[in-house]
């Protein structure tokens, strides 16, 4: 069990590692890291995340996520990042984070009144 | 609740963050990864993502075994890229198990020490190449059936998996009709052998949604907390009433004399489903059982010497 979990990046903060079955570990997927796979659909648009799989390492995990994620043209291009490598905001922190923009209603076009009569704008 | 200690911050209070995964379930928004939820809606999510990721792994053999008898090179290369789709299927399904905080290679293991379970229908045996169409048109269409209200689970990456997973089954479930359809125009014999496919395939299909509601120990919990939309025997009954013009076009008989249209409800009425027979099936009595977890205890101890050299390779270069 790793301390890293699929699309929680580094120390998810709710999620308890469950027991491992206990069988004896070879040196294999086992071992593998963990990556999360962003694919960017067409040109012009951003890559997106998909999901995640595991790999040996980078040029295999970019291998293995265009067999599993792209077998329909779904995408022009692949990122794979190690999940250990994403730092996430928490959940928790989600006012502290996020609060500060919410009572700035003045960052809005909408805040601004403008008569009807003014066009173009 | 202990006191907290200088050295361990004080645990977060539960009955808040109960209180807001209740508000954004009850709001129908999503729960995502890294929020707070309870451990029975985990675990609950788990055992049914993990069931349904081996579900996606061990469908791979009945329709594998014909890989090599195809009838023709364009069946070939149909039934491949279906049988690589269940693999992939299996792969978004265990990458959303993951975010969860299991382990895809314990899961495996759970699957193959027959800890965790996985769909019934897969121990029964593939006879013949109309068993291949059948599976796609009823398995699948069974299947489609069950995943599509998955699209909107509460749980956030079950629901994404199951959007991918439902645009590419359609597909599954069109080729399998194709497949018939052309069988059907064919020799009497090859119209005998649809036939019987369908005789064999039919119930344990109608079984693949499950116990009935009041036999289904987990489905009210599931429901309230909007993993599940419907029940068992309400997607039962959508499965029938979508199939039965569709085996009239096809030209068969579904194997139940007491399936008929109920003129007050327009919906199907059909017979009784043998549930012994399907508690057999889950109690690993079923015709393939034993082959279907040996082929995949194999599959995972034969080839691990090939992630094992990957791995070497891979820490070869690393340094």
């Amino acid at each position: 069990m790793t301390d890293v979990t699929a699309e929680g990046g580094k120390n998810t903060p709710s999620s308890p590692p469950l027991a491992s079955s206990g069988r004896a570990p070879g040196r294999g997927r086992r071992d593998w890291p963990l990556y999360e796979v962003f694919v960017r659909g067409k040109r012009g648009l951003n890559h997106v995340h998909v999901g995640s799989l595991h790999a040996p390492d980078d040029e295999m995990a970019v291998h293995a996520a265009r067999d599993v994620y792209t077998r329909r043209n779904e995408g022009v291009s692949i990122w794979v990042v190690k999940a250990a490598a994403i730092t996430a905001s928490s959940p928790d922190e989600k006012d502290p984070m996020f609060a500060p923009s919410g009572d700035k209603v003045y960052r809005h076009p909408t805040f601004y009144e403008i008569p009807d009569n003014v066009p173009h704008m | 609740m202990s006191a907290p200690t200088l050295d361990r911050p004080a645990a977060p209070d539960e009955v808040a963050l109960q209180a807001q995964f209740d508000a954004t379930i009850a709001a129908d928004h999503r729960i995502e990864p890294r929020d707070w939820m309870p451990e029975a809606y985990r675990k609950g999510l788990i055992r049914q993502i993990a069931q349904h990721a081996h579900s996606e792994i061990i469908g791979m053999q009945p329709e594998g075994d014909w890989l090599l008898a195809a009838p023709s090179l364009r069946r070939k290369a149909i039934l491949l890229a279906k049988v690589q789709d269940e693999a992939g299927h299996g792969m978004y399904l265990y990458s959303a198990a993951e975010t969860l905080g299991a382990d895809r290679a314990d899961l495996t293991d759970k699957l193959i020490e027959r800890k965790q379970k996985y769909s019934s229908i897969f121990n029964y045996p593939t006879q013949t190449y109309a068993d291949v169409g059948v599976i796609g048109w009823l398995v699948d269409g069974a299947a489609i059936c069950n995943q599509v209200p998955l699209c909107r689970s509460s749980y956030g990456p079950y629901a994404r998996a199951m959007i991918r997973v439902c645009k590419e089954e359609s597909f599954h479930q069109r080729q399998g009709f194709e497949l018939l359809m052309t069988m059907m125009g064919g020799t009497g014999a090859q119209r005998a052998m649809v036939q019987d496919a369908v005789d064999r395939w039919w119930w344990p299909s109608l079984m693949m949604f499950g116990p009935p509601d009041d036999d289904s120990p987990n489905s009210a919990q599931s429901m309230k907390w909007g993993v599940k939309r419907h029940s068992n025997d309400e997607l039962r009954q959508r499965f029938v009433d979508m199939t039965v013009p569709q085996a009239a076009v096809l030209g068969v008989t579904l194997p139940d004399p007491e399936l008929a249209l109920d003129p007050e409800t327009g919906r199907y009425r059909f017979g009784a489903i043998d549930w012994d027979e399907f508690k057999q099936v889950l109690a690993g009595k079923g015709p393939c059982n034993d082959e279907r977890i040996a082929r995949r205890r194999a599959a995972r101890d034969d080839n691990a010497w090939v992630t094992e050299a990957a791995t070497a390779y891979a820490d070869k270069h690393a340094s």
